[in-house]
């Protein structure tokens, strides 16, 4: 993980995380470290916990699909971004895998509690953005953003 | 109800977090999909699983959950106990499999946390 903190008049904050094949445990830690990373900075609660449940299921999507990927997490005055970049087998059917129970998981993914097709459903809901663009065979990149407010990162349809 | 009357409601043992039992329990949740407690997190629920991971300890956290309940006698391993701490979520484990877990809590006044953000 790398955190590069607020600095002068570029106010913002990207966390780094690198995700490998198999590595279960990273995408809980990072939901976990993203969430204490934005209370500090004094993130609405519903903000702070909707972009810990888009990091967990965004990286919990690398963890279990893809070869290996990226997950950065970039907050600037009006946004909070979070971004996955994998290199794996790609998405086929978009539409497909953003059905609520899809699921291509293995058995022992299920068995871990995931793997249930609520995953992509789970990350639209709580973002206000969602794009994902994925070429088979190559990876997928997803992009999931909250909007905030200037002052207290109160989401837009909120004010 | 705090959490110290669920402990002694399901005569829980405490695996991590004896100083936080004055937590207020608001209401309950059971299950055992990880994405399905994302997507129904809800604030100031308790937890109730049989799933015994530190993908659950972590789950809790990020829903807000105010404690966790292992049914079924789970101990907690080296990683899930590495969540624990990190994440000061209190974990409560009794022997009451998952459907006398619940039936015991509602019987004394704990309702269902409120469906989230699927419907």
């Amino acid at each position: 993980m790398t955190e590069t903190p607020a600095r002068g008049n570029d106010p913002r904050l990207v966390i780094e995380y690198a995700i490998n094949e198999k590595d279960f445990l990273v995408a809980g830690e990072s939901a976990s470290k993203t969430k204490k990373a934005l209370q500090q900075l004094g993130l609405k609660a519903e903000v702070v916990k909707n972009t810990a449940i888009i990091v967990y299921e965004a990286a919990m999507n690398v963890v279990i699909h893809a070869n290996r990927g990226m997950l950065r997490i970039v907050i600037v005055p009006g946004e909070v971004l979070v971004l996955t970049e994998d290199v794996g087998p790609g998405i086929p059917d978009i539409d497909l895998a953003m059905q609520e129970g899809y699921s291509t998981a293995t058995e022992e993914i299920r068995e871990m509690g995931f793997g249930a097709g609520m995953g992509l459903p789970n990350i639209k809901q709580c973002s206000d953005d969602l794009k994902i663009k994925s070429e088979p065979g190559v990876g997928t990149t997803l992009e999931a953003r909250i909007y905030l407010t200037q002052k207290e990162g109160i989401r837009r349809e909120e004010r | 109800m705090t959490l110290r009357d669920v402990r002694d409601i399901l005569d829980a043992k405490v695996l991590y977090g004896e100083q936080l039992l004055d937590r207020e329990v608001k209401t309950g949740f059971a299950c055992d999909l990880v994405s399905e407690m994302l997507a129904h997190a809800t604030s100031g629920t308790l937890l109730i699983t049989s799933l015994a991971n530190p993908h659950v300890i972590h789950t809790a956290e990020v829903m807000d959950a105010v404690g966790v309940i292992f049914v079924g006698r789970k101990k907690l391993n080296s990683s899930m106990f590495n969540a624990v701490t990190n994440s000061k979520i209190p974990v409560l484990a009794t022997d009451y499999l998952i459907f006398n877990c619940c039936g015991l809590l509602f019987e004394h006044g704990i309702e269902g946390a409120k469906r989230g953000r699927l419907q």
